[in-house]
């Protein structure tokens, strides 16, 4: 064990290959790596990743089987809405004890499953297996089974142990879990021109203008994984012609098996920004070489854009020339936002996040301009440090970003999965902006020392 | 769009629905970011500590940084030393911090983690020098709630840093789980009454700090090293609470232990012990405790404090009187809210936590003279056995943490939020509870709730109450 009380070190010495200058940083960014233990990651664990992408399916009972921690805090972690049942807005926890843990949980888990499908009549379970679950050997895949027979309804399991890898092997427990449901529902005819959405969670009804534009120009949305989800959307999902993924690092591996399994094609997209809206619409119209829907699409842009731009112009007026740090789950997602940013003439100058891979960063640093710091699964220590460095004038972030910010008097927009703003589509492009002039133009900061 | 489920009888569960309790490794970080430069580290998986930091820092709106050893699945089988070791050379290389927390969780606890020993062997091997000081409290999270996670650090850190010493002019005060505002209040009264106090845990300031100029890893305040280290030598204790017994797994030899207790114990430093000071009756046994163990009379501010505290129970007592309650968290505060609900006419009809001491009911009707007989108690309970509850009391007003909120909306009637959680407003931090001075806010709160639901659902103009 090396203690070295001397240096005050920047950034602990075996991340420092996840960390990355534009221009002058010889190494590529490492990533896909297991955190450093110590290093206080803003990344979760497996269970937090399934759980996440899970939670937005409406109908369906959610059961954590661990001790009360895990459940306590997942309740109602998302904005996820729902436009129909909300039974996805309850806590359902097994709530181990030491009697349990001594004695195994089964017991407990065909109880608790039973009478919360008795009381609550749900379309389907989800049963997470927490770290403990895997220590003390519980037969969770039995228990599912016999429940199920009983009862006579889908329960799946989801294999969730926490510290069986990262929050990514947690998208990927979600994704078999769901890739059980996919396919179930044979009768079903899909319309023509039938898409699935992925990775979309509705986050303060952004699902629902989404639809709005796929409609719009034509394109029937058979289920949307997971945002305003229901069990028997998702038994017919693969009745689509293609999966448009958002978000690719939760759902992509969902994709994948489509793609196997049934034939479906996919597309990645992101519906941040106005150029990666119009594009969503775009690529979807090519993808079916249809002219018309095309030609729909692109008039549907344009008479978003026919507003929208105007109404950005004051916002981008006065922002423009401030400076930006992005640190948010998905690299996907910050790419999108440093286009946004730019719409409204602010630059990034450093960005980063949770669970990026080689390809998102190679193309950050292709968008982002020379001197920009790009960092993977940073910590408190390294983003305090890195804003100050940059000087900026907004941090993108989450929950446990924001403090950093308001701490050193920066703007801070919520770009996590608790926001209350839609800020998807072209709509969103607004809100966006509005939060982003609010927060970095209030006269509070200056009471602040810069 | 429809509603939240609520079922709409009343029957038995084996599952938890809606907790109203947290794990307790979140309390153990809780207590540990009271001690000047200590740092939290959760030995298990990367998301307990990620989860707790979210959680904290949305009540605190402050940075909380707590590391994690980051269990995988190979240091599951092989044993998390490697992990631990590797965990502290990083915080104490990015933090250089005085001391380091070190608490379990249940995969550490499951899998048989000895981590004491584990310390031992790396306070033992000569190649460290300069270690800062390292404690470790065992809080598997399938024992108790957040509160025994709270308890047992506040004991472990007495147990840890107490020195044989020569008597002090020193008193320990231990107010337990309270907001940042309540703990800077009552250290001011301390100062009032003349007495030198230690206070443990303290996060006043690292949970509740100012604007920086510049990023502090390690934020400033907590209670030095040097005061705890005197904390067997004071000459009493003053301890806040009923349920600050720690009972967990067999530890202290079966026995039930706070960390005034076992002072009282082992240093035979004599512990005034009484309830949260919320309300009048408690807040007067308070003073009283305080009178006595500084020998000087109530300062004449405080005497102020509750002489305003008690007028404007005369100016409000109208229009809460006969008002149904349902105050729900953690038990200590459970406890202090109905006997301060209960001596100014507010009927308690529900009074639930997710804790299970046993004692509840009992501390309730011995501290509730007016009606504490008919205060319904919920142990082990949780937000959904509540709700279900509050169909049948229809209730006038809730009381507790924010989570909660659902409930009160459900049956659209107030919330008064106290406590912790306050995840969806600012100034949880500042919440004052305690005192005549906290009690004053309480009140006020209380009281025009009442009249703000009145005066919204009434054709009178209201624009006097």
């Amino acid at each position: 064990m090396h203690i070295d009380h001397t240096t005050m070190e920047k950034i602990i010495k075996e991340r420092s290959t996840q960390v990355h200058t534009i221009g002058t940083s010889a190494h590529d960014l490492d990533c896909e790596k297991k955190s450093l233990a110590g290093s206080v990651s803003q990344r979760a664990c497996v269970f937090c990743g399934s759980r996440v992408v899970l939670y937005p399916i409406a109908d369906a009972l959610h059961l954590i089987h661990g001790p009360i921690g895990c459940a306590a805090y997942t309740w109602d972690i998302r904005g996820a809405l729902s436009s129909g049942p909300q039974l996805h807005r309850l806590s359902f926890s097994t709530d181990l004890r030491e009697r349990d843990v001594i004695f195994g949980g089964e017991p407990k888990l065909y109880t608790a499953l039973t009478e919360l499908i008795e009381a609550y009549k749900p379309k389907a379970a989800f049963v997470y297996s927490t770290c403990i679950v895997g220590i003390i050997g519980d037969d969770v895949d039995a228990i599912c089974r016999r429940v199920s027979a009983e009862q006579n309804l889908d329960i799946l399991p989801v294999m969730s142990e926490g510290f069986k890898g990262t929050k990514k092997d947690g998208y990927k427990a979600a994704c078999d879990a769901l890739a059980k449901l996919v396919g179930t529902d044979n009768e079903f005819q899909a319309p023509p021109f039938s898409i699935n959405i992925l990775g979309d969670f509705n986050l303060a009804g952004e699902l629902w203008m989404l639809k709005e534009y796929y409609e719009k120009i034509g394109v029937n949305i058979i289920t949307c994984l997971t945002g305003d989800g229901r069990i028997d959307e998702i038994r017919q999902a693969h009745k689509a012609s293609l999966n448009v993924v958002q978000c690719s690092g939760s759902m992509m591996h969902l994709a994948n098996e489509m793609k196997e399994k049934y034939g479906i094609p996919s597309i990645k997209v992101s519906y941040f920004g106005i150029e990666d809206m119009a594009d969503a619409l775009y690529e979807v119209a090519r993808f079916f070489k249809n002219d018309e829907m095309l030609q729909q699409a692109r008039d549907l842009v344009s008479e978003e854009i026919k507003t929208l731009l105007p109404a950005l112009a004051p916002f981008k007026e006065k922002l423009q020339g401030k400076k930006a740090a992005i640190y948010v789950g998905g690299a996907f997602k910050a790419i999108s936002l440093v286009k946004a940013l730019r719409l409204i003439g602010m630059e990034t100058v450093m960005v980063g996040s949770q669970t990026g891979n080689k390809d998102d960063y190679n193309l950050l640093k292709k968008l982002c301009n020379e001197g920009t710091i790009i960092v993977d699964d940073s910590n408190p220590n390294e983003l305090s440090e890195f804003v100050k460095e940059k000087g900026v004038d907004l941090f993108i972030g989450g929950v446990k970003e924001r403090p950093i910010a308001y701490k050193l008097g920066i703007g801070f927009c919520d770009h996590n999965h608790e926001r209350k703003e839609a800020l998807a589509g072209f709509e969103g492009m607004l809100n966006f902006a509005n939060e982003v002039y609010a927060s970095v133009t209030s006269p509070v900061w200056k009471f602040f020392k810069r | 769009m429809e509603k939240i489920p609520t079922l709409s009888y009343i029957r038995p569960f084996v599952s938890t629905r809606n907790a109203c309790k947290l794990c307790s490794p979140l309390g153990a970080c809780i207590a540990i970011k009271g001690i000047e430069g200590c740092v939290p580290l959760i030995h298990g998986s990367q998301g307990c500590a990620t989860y707790i930091r979210r959680y904290i820092i949305s009540h605190y709106k402050e940075p909380v940084d707590i590391a994690s050893s980051n269990f995988s699945e190979e240091t599951t089988i092989f044993g998390g030393e490697n992990n631990l070791k590797t965990a502290l050379t990083n915080v104490i290389n990015q933090y250089q911090p005085k001391a380091i927390g070190i608490t379990t969780t249940c995969l550490s606890e499951t899998i048989g983690e000895d981590v004491p020993l584990q310390l031992s062997n790396i306070r033992n091997d000569s190649s460290n020098s300069n270690l800062p000081s390292l404690f470790t409290i065992s809080t598997p999270s399938y024992q108790g709630t957040h509160m025994d996670g709270f308890n047992a650090t506040v004991l472990e850190i007495i147990k840890h840093f107490t020195k044989k010493m020569p008597s002090a002019d020193k008193v320990n005060f231990f107010p337990g789980f309270v907001s940042p505002a309540d703990i800077r209040h009552l250290k001011e009264v301390f100062i009032d009454f003349n007495i030198d106090a230690i206070t443990l845990p303290d996060y006043s300031d690292t949970l509740d700090n100012p604007v920086w100029e510049k990023y502090y890893r390690v934020p400033k305040g907590g209670t030095p090293i040097s005061e705890l280290e005197q904390i067997g030598s004071a000459y009493a204790s003053v301890e806040l609470g009923s349920f600050t017994e720690v009972k967990q797994g067999g530890k202290n030899g079966g026995k039930e232990l706070s960390a005034a207790t076992w002072l009282e114990n082992e240093h035979g430093i004599k512990n005034h012990k009484t309830i949260l000071p919320i309300g009048m009756n408690s807040c007067d046994t308070f003073f009283d405790i305080l009178s006595k163990v500084s020998g000087k009379d109530i300062p004449t501010k405080y005497v102020m404090q509750r002489g305003r505290l008690l007028d404007s129970y005369a100016d409000g007592h109208k229009y809460i009187f006969g008002k149904k309650a349902v105050v729900y968290g953690e038990e200590d505060l459970v406890l202090a809210l109905c006997s301060f609900l209960d001596e100014i006419g507010v009927e308690v009809a529900l009074a639930a936590s997710g804790a299970n001491s046993g004692k509840l009911q009992k501390e309730i009707i011995k501290h509730c003279p007016e009606h504490g007989k008919s205060i319904k108690v919920m142990s082990d309970s949780d937000f959904e056995q509540i709700n279900e509850e509050c169909n049948l009391i229809k209730p006038d007003f809730l009381i507790g943490n924010s989570k909660g909120q659902y409930i009160a909306k459900n049956y659209n009637v107030p919330l008064i939020r106290v406590g912790f959680p306050i995840h969806d407003r600012i100034g949880g931090q500042r919440v004052n509870h305690l005192g005549y001075y906290g009690t004053q806010e309480l009140f006020d709160k209380v009281v025009n709730a009442m009249i703000e639901y009145k005066q919204n659902n009434s054709p009178i103009g209201y624009k006097y109450m």
